[in-house]
């Protein structure tokens, strides 16, 4: 029983010391973001890495949930009558939910594991400890351009999906099943509103940082892991760990900022 | 623990008339610069440092020895300010570093390099880039000034030409000895350098020995070089701090420590098995130097 005590109070002690360092962490990180000089070159090479080279997959797995999402729709509004529904309910359903949330989910399993594991293995490199030791201080050289590139980059790449998503619905409903151009996006420009815009962008920003402040937290504390995490097998074990936390709070997140908005 | 000064090998060069006047005009010129007072770490409850007091003086080269998990790569990272002690005074270059800010703690730091076991090389940059990189972020001056400044160092430490390449294109001893131009890239009054031997086969370990006191020699620097190797500490020390189980043994010359009678020191130095139980916790402790908290 004590045996068992001491495991709940050793476990809560460790989960309030990992979301004290999780928030001191983003504290200092932010401060350091709002505080110029910035560099610039890190910052675009940051961009390049989350933003650019996961444009081919935020293209395809947009393309194929825009068209995916038409075809369901079509099925179930054709049983109504009300397949010009179809535009805003593809627009709606993109702007609102899927895109955020599914480009998140696939910067996290592109970009976000690889933020872990750089950083994760620089610290057993000890390569964050020779920053240090150089007076360059990592926050700012190493943090600060992963958090605004992803922060830049998450909504542009939300955006991207949102327009191949629509673009793969025209294809399903125009193309495929023959309904009329006019009608899908007349539907569109009637029901999208800037309010389901702002809500979409909120999100993606906010999804933006939850994914920069977890993957770099966690490969930047490897060192400090309760079980002790080093080398290969820590690294990996942190990644998934990092993956899982991301992909959790963005879910989570989805839901408590949708509640609020709406 | 025994204890003894010795003058510095680099001082000991100089006109004994210029000593005598740099010990009239210049206090400051015998004091250490570095000082560890009754330093005392832990991990958790353990003790993994215990009352060690040393000192390094200028131009000298001072090796700290001791076996795996005997807490010199700990002392290390406390005298690099990378970790905070529970009790003692460490002073580098005159300042305390348990009392200093990160902003005073970075400006200290610019007068030291660090040479990293594994060279500690940023994987994305090319050498060249790499030993630019603190020039680039401390000084205003121009790339190409900067270029030839690395590639200087990079001379210097026998690695011209091979500023273009990556450091996974480099061999384990020219990591170290790119880590080692980029520790000097700013002069440094004081250079640490963690196990510069390990890992290298004899002649590249006997190359790096020579470039150490070379470095001393040429540039006059105070080095501390934290390292296990019986052959590198004897030859380039001028003194020798052996650590045991976070005790600090014995300090002097290398006539004066082999000379000891300590039963732990020469254990190390004739390479005896010791066949006492260990603690795996305390020893994972010591060996990595981060948390190992096993149920």
């Amino acid at each position: 029983m004590i045996r068992l005590l001491h495991r709940i109070g050793d476990s809560s002690f460790g989960f309030l010391e990992q979301a004290g360092r999780l928030l001191l962490f983003l504290i200092r990180v932010l401060a350091k973001a709002l505080r110029p000089p910035y560099c610039w070159r890190r910052v675009l090479r940051q961009i390049h890495f989350i933003g650019a080279r996961s444009m081919l997959v935020i293209l395809v797995a947009g393309l194929f949930t825009g068209m995916v999402l038409a075809l369901q729709f079509y099925d179930t509004l054709v049983r109504f009558g009300s397949t010009s529904l179809l535009g805003s309910a593809v627009a709606l359903a993109m702007i609102r939910e899927l895109a955020p949330v599914l480009t998140a989910l696939v910067v996290i399993g592109r970009a976000g594991s690889a933020i872990c594991s750089e950083l994760g293995i620089m610290r057993s490199d000890e390569q964050i400890d020779a920053l240090e030791c150089m007076a360059i201080d990592p926050y700012r050289y190493l943090l600060v351009p992963k958090l605004l590139a992803c922060v830049i980059s998450v909504p542009l790449l939300t955006s991207l999906f949102i327009m191949i998503g629509i673009g793969g619905g025209w294809f399903v409903a125009v193309v495929l099943f023959g309904l009329g151009e006019a009608a899908y996006f007349q539907g569109m420009y009637e029901t999208v509103v800037m309010h389901d815009i702002y809500m979409g962008f909120t999100k993606s920003l906010v999804f933006g940082l939850l994914i920069v402040w977890i993957t770099s937290a966690k490969g930047f504390f490897l060192h400090l892991e309760r079980c002790g995490a080093y080398g290969a097998e820590g690294v990996s074990r942190v990644t998934t760990d990092a993956v899982v936390a991301a992909s959790i709070s963005v879910l989570c997140a989805d839901y408590l900022i949708s509640a609020l908005v709406l | 623990m025994d204890c003894a000064t010795v003058p510095g090998k680099g001082r000991g060069q100089l006109p004994i008339w210029l000593r005598m006047m740099n010990a009239v005009t210049d206090d400051s010129a015998d004091s250490p610069v570095v000082e560890v007072s009754d330093l005392v770490a832990h991990y958790g409850d353990r003790v993994i440092l215990d009352g060690i007091d040393l000192q390094v003086l200028p131009g000298e080269i001072l090796v700290i020895m001791g076996s795996s998990g005997s807490g010199k790569s700990t002392l290390l990272r406390h005298l690099l300010g990378l970790k905070k002690p529970s009790s003692g005074q460490i002073r580098v270059l005159g300042e305390d570093l348990t009392r200093l800010d990160q902003k005073q703690l970075f400006r200290l730091r610019r007068k030291i390099g660090v040479a990293f076991q594994n060279g500690a090389l940023f994987g994305s940059l090319t050498v060249g880039e790499n030993v630019e990189l603190p020039l680039r972020e401390h000084t205003d001056l121009d790339a190409s000034t900067i270029r030839v400044m690395a590639r200087m160092k990079l001379e210097m430490m026998n690695l011209a030409g091979f500023d273009m390449l990556m450091p996974s294109e480099l061999s384990g001893g020219m990591l170290k000895r790119a880590g080692l131009a980029r520790a000097l890239v700013m002069d440094p009054e004081i250079l640490f350098f963690d196990e510069p031997s390990a890992g290298l086969d004899p002649v590249t370990a006997a190359e790096l020995d020579d470039l150490i006191l070379n470095l001393r020699g040429t540039l006059g620097m105070s080095i501390v070089v934290v390292t296990h190797e019986l052959e590198s500490a004897f030859k380039i020390a001028d003194r020798i701090a052996v650590l045991d189980q976070g005790q600090l043994m014995v300090t002097g010359t290398v006539d004066e420590v082999r000379a000891t009678d300590n039963e732990r020191v020469q254990d190390l130095f004739h390479r005896r098995p010791r066949n006492e139980a260990v603690d795996r916790d305390a020893y994972l402790h010591r060996l990595t130097g981060y948390r190992h908290d096993a149920p």
